[in-house]
């Protein structure tokens, strides 16, 4: 079975990022270069932004 | 059975409990709160979902949101009274003592004089938390009153309504690690011990995790402190006190588990979404008595 890994560009290091599954909006991913945390902005096409740092209230 | 998870970013943890929805033939949607407007006067959107699984990382947001749904007639999990107590170390620990469960001496004063008096009477060391918050920040255990004076003083100076509640918490000499306990309604499900060279054991922090043999009186714990905060799927965090035995420090309303799957072998998001399942039956239940 082949895996079609989509891939795009950090936009804090310019690396490539790649993602093995289909990324879904709003999921986090890591830089491999820069290790900044990711946001999907968008599935298709895909798109990310630099994740929201942590907030005060923020937890599990 | 149409479920929505609520969310303000989609983790391992989301994911995982989407493919247990859709293992289960369920139809499961991710739901961005950032992206949501609530018409307060008109839930016909979100009647529709036969539960809605509350996974917001922001426990403000999480926590508004879920009390406009109830508001609709929406069954959430967990519920707003829930979030409420457990999204707040300060109403968890009131809860846990209201209910005569063992849980380390915690005292509350919201001046600097009184912070300070609140640490010399526990003793030291004494841990200082934020009364919101979660991962193990912004902890501080101090380990004498100038240590104390000044974490207290940095706590005023930063200013804010959270920084002006102190919570001054015993601290538990732990062999270090502590444990984790997965219940859902009155089912102990599952369990990890986690170990740290750090006093913060949290495994957001680097904590490691194994299984954890969940012995009777660990469940009856685990059991009692759910109970006290008003039941749901939780995750109660527990320490092993030298002397006074099992004290539940935290309960955790909407619990990150990737790190547990693995040790415990339980499929806790499975067993997040067979609750959820449980509690919409429950409401259907309910409307046609």
């Amino acid at each position: 079975m082949t895996t079609h890994v989509q891939t795009t560009e950090c936009p804090e290091c310019d690396a490539r990022v790649e993602f093995s599954r289909p990324p879904l909006c709003g999921e986090i991913a890591r830089c491999g270069d820069c290790g900044v945390e990711l946001e999907v902005t968008s599935a298709s096409p895909l798109a990310v932004v630099v994740a929201p740092p942590v907030q005060e209230d923020w937890g599990e | 059975m149409r479920v929505a998870i609520l969310h303000s970013r989609v983790r391992v943890e989301e994911r995982l409990l989407v493919e247990a929805c859709e293992a289960r033939g369920m139809r499961a949607e991710l739901v961005d709160v950032r992206e949501a407007v609530f018409d307060l006067h008109d839930g016909s959107r979100w009647v529709e979902y036969d539960a809605v699984l509350e996974r917001s990382v922001s426990q403000a947001a999480g926590l508004a949101a879920v009390t406009v749904l109830e508001g609709y007639g929406v069954r959430v999990v967990n519920t707003s009274g829930v979030i409420r107590t457990c999204g707040d170390k300060l109403a968890t620990s009131v809860a846990l003592v209201r209910a005569g469960v063992p849980t380390p001496r915690t005292r509350l004063a919201v001046s600097e004089v009184a912070a300070l008096r609140a640490v010399e009477a526990n003793g030291y060391p004494a841990v200082l938390k934020p009364a919101v918050g979660s991962w193990g920040r912004l902890l501080a255990r101090v380990q004498d009153r100038d240590a104390a004076e000044a974490v207290i003083e940095h706590k005023a100076t930063l200013g804010g309504p959270q920084h002006s509640v102190f919570y001054v918490q015993e601290h538990v000499e732990k062999p270090g690690r502590d444990l984790r306990v997965f219940v859902a309604g009155e089912d102990v499900f599952a369990g990890i011990v986690r170990g740290s060279e750090h006093w913060i054991t949290n495994t957001a922090r680097g904590g490691r995790a194994e299984r954890l043999e969940v012995t009777k009186e660990i469940a009856e714990i685990s059991r009692r402190a759910a109970r006290a905060v008003g039941g749901g799927v939780l995750a109660i965090d527990l320490l092993e006190h030298p002397s006074r035995g099992l004290l539940v420090s935290e309960v955790n309303h909407t619990m990150e588990f990737r790190n547990s799957i693995g040790p415990t072998g339980v499929d806790i998001p499975g067993r997040i979404v067979e609750w959820a399942v449980h509690e919409a039956g429950a409401v259907t239940a309910g409307a046609g008595a």
